[in-house]
Parts: structure tokens; sequence; C-alpha cells
């Protein structure tokens, strides 16, 4: 009999006011015990739906019983069929957006926890289980992955296991993208990248660090050098600004800025060489993920107060819904409805506040979102010493100028055919390179769909 | 890990450096600049390309002891590693069609204006070079300019060395003189390139600066970087380190390159500490 309890189990985590002051992970994870508790919520449904909400198709029923019958390596062998990272997107997902949206148990009450009984699994797997990582038999044809985010590592992975010779080119000099660069410790533990790092390694994957693809070697070169294919999976870095008056003053940070320093160069730490601003009063501009990510950093910085300034409402924050959550009860104040005209200055280049006007929502735009309207006369200041924007990123240009034959477009993004083979012959590409800025478990999906169609590419040849 | 080939100190706190870097090297042209970590705890720093040489597969930097991290480079030996060193990035120096040019340098930034003096040099151009210092002890390069300009001007603040005066000085007269250039190439410290560029509007002649604002990646990712060019936000990673001198909004850039002083001071009293309590 199903456990029939309309909430979901609740994420142990650390309280509020603890966590604020720390960078350690915030969600604890589920007990063996409220993990067992929390599957036995799932229906079994015969016709699957929250499958088909899963960007990569995980057969999710199947691996929550495994759980009910306490057989969690049964489960992670399920999840690891579709899925590279299940520890990285059980905790990045936005499952309620996806498998938790079609889940039968959210039209009265919530969704059973998806995303929380994968990252079980997955943590279960990664505690337990020391796998005898063999390196498979090499069919001796080179494939180059430029990029070592999600999209590239999930390439990269399963090349490897067909055979083939992986070589893997990271621009900065730690191996991970967006999972090492961007999300913060306190979100996606950097040791729980790097154990997917070294698994490939294992398979036998060489991950070059300190090589800009597009400068120290051409897409072309590398085909001179023997590799037959190449995955372009250089994801979406380019930040964006607003263009408005003031965004050049000191204490302005691209969120890419504010998060490399803290993330990658570990400027959190008073032992790191990389300086960071500890500004009291922060205003983040946006409402996504990466938005919560550098109001909560700031906080952790030492900020009194964090502004979360959003130019439309609460339903259409883009974050996943756990981040609002989280955010919200550390103490972010959210300025919802509010657009930023002028970031101003002190009279002597520093940040002294940002100048907003207030908006309406009129009807819906392309995204289906309501589309927000200006309140004329409404401005208001807010007093801040820096801003972080964080109003989204553009595919990197570096590929795009030194590659011929390959096809943009008109955001800056590869085309590709569904199987991300681009318009270049033995050239794929994958990821927020690809879409723009999206989500680690598309990029992930992307990664492996094409390292599919790379195998058939080389095999045909 | 990118090793030292060889090492030799410039001037009291300029240090020259050969890095073993065999594909950089093979790519990079002048005007180009690389990012390097000491170790692993290292920042990034940006420094750009002073000279390198395609068959020993080497890369040169010159620096200046300005900081935490510089100063623990210099204390590198020939055979030491640096854990990073990436690669050539930004645009090279535009040098297509110019038959006659003005490079001026100032201090360390001469390190930078070298090798596009001697690529101008080597394509047959007309390199008028004039190079400044605040005193003799901080000349650098003055042979190497000397072999690769057709006229050298050599300028100090006090007067020790060549001329007493600033580099705008010497370049106003050779201008005034009836010199005509296609170009003058400025590369120095920020105020330096301001005070020339605003002697060179005056003239009508294009003038090119090399930019070297606090940066991350190298990339185009973090934007740290971001200068305002013509009215625009230009990223001189990726849009640079050259832009048109005519343009750059000098005073945002000197104000942003000031933004980390007080972390830098404090980092570099620590290091020096560190050093010091090494030697006891």
């Amino acid at each position: 009999m199903a456990n029939m309890s309309k909430k979901k189990n609740e994420m142990p985590s650390q309280s509020p006011e603890i966590r604020r002051n720390n960078y350690d992970e915030v969600a604890l994870g589920y007990t063996e015990e409220i993990a067992i508790d929390e599957a036995t919520r799932c229906l079994n449904c015969v016709n699957m739906s929250c499958v088909s909400g899963c960007p990569v198709n995980i057969a999710i029923p199947h691996f929550i019983k495994k759980i009910t019958e306490n057989d969690f390596e049964g489960a992670y062998k399920i999840i690891a069929d579709s899925s590279s990272l299940p520890a990285v997107c059980g905790r990045v997902c936005p499952q309620e957006s996806q498998c938790e949206a079609k889940c039968v148990r959210g039209i009265k009450g919530d969704p059973v926890g998806i995303g929380r009984l994968e990252r079980f699994v997955a943590d279960r797997h990664n505690a337990d289980i020391v796998e005898e990582i063999k390196q498979p038999v090499s069919n001796g044809h080179k494939v180059a992955v430029i990029g070592s985010g999600p999209s590239g590592l999930a390439c990269a992975g399963d090349l490897a296991k067909m055979g083939y010779d992986v070589t893997v080119f990271e621009a900065l000099h730690t191996a991970g993208g967006v999972l090492v660069y961007g999300i913060p410790e306190f979100r996606l533990p950097k040791s729980i990248v790097q154990k997917e790092i070294d698994n490939l390694k294992a398979l036998g994957v060489k991950i070059e660090t300190n090589m800009v693809i597009g400068k120290i070697l051409s897409v072309d070169e590398l085909f001179d050098d023997g590799f037959e294919a190449v995955f372009i999976g250089t994801g979406a870095g380019l930040p964006r600004f607003m263009g408005i008056p003031g965004e050049n003053l000191c204490g302005v940070y691209s969120a890419n800025e504010f998060l490399t320093r803290i993330n990658l160069m570990k400027a959190y730490k008073d032992s790191s060489a990389t300086p960071i601003m500890h500004a009291k009063n922060v205003a983040v501009v946006g409402g996504g993920n990466v938005a919560m990510d550098a109001a909560r950093s700031a906080l952790r910085l030492g900020a009194e107060n964090v502004y979360i300034v959003y130019r439309r409402g609460e339903s259409e924050l883009p974050a996943r819904a756990e981040e609002v959550e989280h955010a919200k009860e550390e103490g972010i104040i959210f300025r919802l409805l509010s657009n930023p005209v002028e970031i101003l200055s002190d009279g002597n280049g520093n940040v002294s506040g940002i100048r907003c006007v207030k908006m309406g929502l009129g009807e819906p735009d392309e995204s289906g979102r309501r589309k927000p309207v200006e309140i004329v006369g409404s401005e208001f200041n807010i007093n801040v010493e820096s801003v972080i924007m964080s109003i989204g990123t553009s595919p990197n240009p570096l590929i795009k100028s030194t590659t011929e034959g390959l096809d943009f477009s008109s955001r800056g993004g590869i085309i590709t055919d569904e199987n991300g083979l681009t318009s270049r012959e033995g050239v794929f590409a994958g990821g927020d390179a690809v879409t723009g800025a999206a989500t680690v478990i598309l990029a992930m999906g992307a990664g492996k769909k094409a390292a599919a169609a790379i195998d058939k590419y080389i095999q045909s040849k | 890990m990118y090793r030292i080939v060889k090492k030799e100190v410039l001037g009291p706190a300029v240090v020259r450096m050969e890095i073993d870097a065999p594909l950089i090297a093979k790519k990079a042209e002048p005007g180009q600049f690389i990012i390097l970590r000491v170790d692993s705890d290292g920042e990034r720093i940006p420094l750009t390309i002073a000279d390198y040489d395609r068959i020993r597969g080497t890369v040169t930097i010159i620096f200046q002891k300005v900081g935490a991290t510089t100063d623990k480079l210099a204390e590198l030996n020939e055979g030491d590693f640096l854990a990073d060193f990436v690669g050539p990035l930004g645009r090279a120096t535009e040098t297509d069609d110019l038959k006659k040019v003005a490079v001026v340098g100032g201090g360390v930034g001469c390190a930078i204006a070298y090798p596009v003096a001697k690529k101008l040099h080597s394509l047959g151009c007309e390199v008028h070079s004039i190079i400044g210092f605040r005193n003799r002890d901080l000349v650098i390069l003055e042979k190497e300019f000397a072999e690769v300009s057709n006229k050298l001007l050599k300028m100090s603040d006090d007067g020790s060395w060549g001329e007493k005066g600033l580099v705008t000085n010497a370049l106003r007269q050779l201008i005034e003189s009836g010199e005509v250039y296609d170009e003058v190439i400025a590369i120095g410290p920020l105020v330096m390139m301001k005070f020339v560029s605003a002697l060179t509007k005056e003239f009508g002649i294009k003038t090119v600066v090399s930019m070297n604002p606090v940066m991350i990646d190298g990339t185009g990712m973090c934007g740290g970087c971001r200068l305002t060019v013509g009215g625009k936000t230009k990223f001189a990673c990726v849009d640079g380190p050259e832009f048109d001198g005519h343009l750059v909004d000098f005073d945002e850039a000197m104000k942003r390159g000031a933004m980390y002083r007080d972390f830098e001071r404090h980092a570099r009293e620590e290091n020096c500490n560190l050093l010091r309590a090494e030697v006891k």
C-alpha cells in the first residue's frame, strides 16, 4: 500500500541562521529511512508521466521501486542508464518544472520528491560503492571534446566507455565548467564534481586544462592532429549587461565574475589570493538560479542587506523553487516588479545605489510569461555599494570567430540537428553553446546524444 | 606545469622570464597576452607577451614586481615551474599597411611595446621609438629598441638618462618637426596613454593603446576587464587588449584599476611578512 501522505518528506537542511555564515552544503540529503518513506509515495503509475517530464527520460518509477526494496545500488544502476551525473542533477535540476510537474501525486498534494530521491541514491552509491573502473579496450579512434562542463563530461564519458580515445580541452585551470566556476559549494559541493572527473580519468579520458580552443589550437588543427570528430561544449559563458548608465562603476560585477571569484578562485576563503568586494549592501539583478547563487554568496561574504531586483513577479521567477525558498529563509530581500534604470555613483567611481522603476504586468509575451511594463513616475533608489548583474549569458564567440563552416543562430548558438551534428562534417555540439543558457541536465543529455551520434559517424566512415 | 627556461633581472623590480610553452609560442603575436598562476592557490594574472621563439618553443614575459603575485613570481628561478600558463589571448596588433609608426613605451610598458616595434621593423615599416622611464635605474630594453628603431628617443623624468621630460614632449617635438606617422602606438601607464592620446588627437593621428585591466579568465567570461570605448562597453580580453586611444575612457579605467588596491596592498604586506619569516 502506497504512503498516501500529501506532503513530501522535508529535506533535512542546515538552519538558515547557521548556514548563512558558512559555505557548507545547505541541503543535507534524505536518510535511508526518509528515502524509503518518500519512495513509498510513488504510485508506480503505468503510463509513467514523470518520465516524459525528464529531459533524459530516466525510468523514474523503476528506480524508486528499487528504493522501496532497499536495493539502492539497483536504483543507481537504473538512473545511470540514462544520466551521467546523478549526484549533480539530483541537486541542481529544476524538478518542479520537469519530472515532478508531471507526477500524479502532485494533483492533490505534493509530488513525489523525485529529485531528492535521485540525490539520495547517487550519494549512497558514492559513499558505499568503490567502483573498480576498468579502462575499456581501445577502438583506436580519437575524439576531441571542447569544454569540460556537463555536456562535455557526459559526451566524453559515453565515448570512453565505447572505447574511444577521448581528450577534453578546458580553457580554465580546473575541469568542470559551470559546475565548478558557477554553482556555489553550498549548493553543489566541488568534491562531487571532482569525483565525476576522476571517474572519467579512470576510464582513460585525458583532460587538458589551460587550453583555449580557438586560440592555442583551432578546430581544424584538432582534425590535423588526428582527431576524427570534435564535440563543442563550450557553454554560454558571455555575461550580458543591461546597457544602463553606471554599469562600469567599481562595485558592479557580472554574476559570472562574482561567482568565479568565489567558487573557482575561492575568494570566500581568507587564504585566497583573489580579491573580492565585501559590500554591506548588495543588489543582484535577475531572478534565475544564478541570481539566487550570487545573492546567497554575497550574504555569506558578510553583506547585511542583499536585494534581488527582478522585473517580473514572484511566480515568474525562473529560479528553482527550492533556491527561492532557501534565499528567503536566509533573509534575502526580494524587490520584485522592479527594473533598474541606472546605477548611481558616489562621485568617485564607486557604486552608491541603484535606481529602479516599478513594473506592472501586461499581456503574455512570446515566452508565455506576462510582459513587464514600466509604471511611469515610480522610480525609487536602493542604497547599495555593489550590484551584481545576473540577467543571463550568451554563447562564447571564440569558436565562432575561429572556425570556418559552422552555422550559428542569430543569438550566437551553434546550429545542430537533433543528434548534435553541426553544419560541418565530424563536428558536433551540445549544451548551452547550442541552446543558450539552459540547465545542467539538458546539456548532459545533449552530450550523451552527441556521443551516440559521434560513434555512429566514426563507425560508418 | 610550465618550466621557466631562463630568468634575467632587468632592473630593481623588473624581471624577464622565458617560459617553455611550445603551443603558445607557435601562435603568439605581438599585442596578445597570457594568463598565469604561480601556484595552485594563486590568482590568475594577465601579462602581455614580450617576445616568443617559435623554434625554441618559448614565450617571454617581462613583469614588474607590483603586488603579492608578481613578488612570488619573481622569487622563482630557472628550472622552476608555473602552475598555469594560458594563451595566446586577445587580438594581435594590427600591423598591415603601416609605413611609418611612432612607438611610445613607458616604464615596464616598454616590454609590451618592444615586440610591436620589432614586428613593424621586420615588415619594413619605419619605426620611431620613444621610450621613457622615471630614472636610469629603471631602464629596460634600450639595446633591443635601438636594434629595431630608425629613430630612438630616450626620456627620463629626472634627466638621469636620455633627455629630461615626458614621452609626450618628445612625441610633440617629432610631430612638430614635420614627421608624419600613419599611427602612434602607445603602451605604458594609463596616465601616459591618456596624455599621448590627447596629444595625437590634437594632430589627428590614429593612436592605438594597450589596456591591461583587472581580469580573471581572459576568454570573455567574467567581464571584469570591461572598458568604455567610444561610449560602448568592450571587454579588453576578447575585443582588445588594444583599442583606439582617442575613444578609451581612461579616467574610468584608472578608477576600475584601483578597485582592489587596498586588498592588494594588504596581500603584499602579508606575503612579505611570510617571506621574512621564512628567512628567519
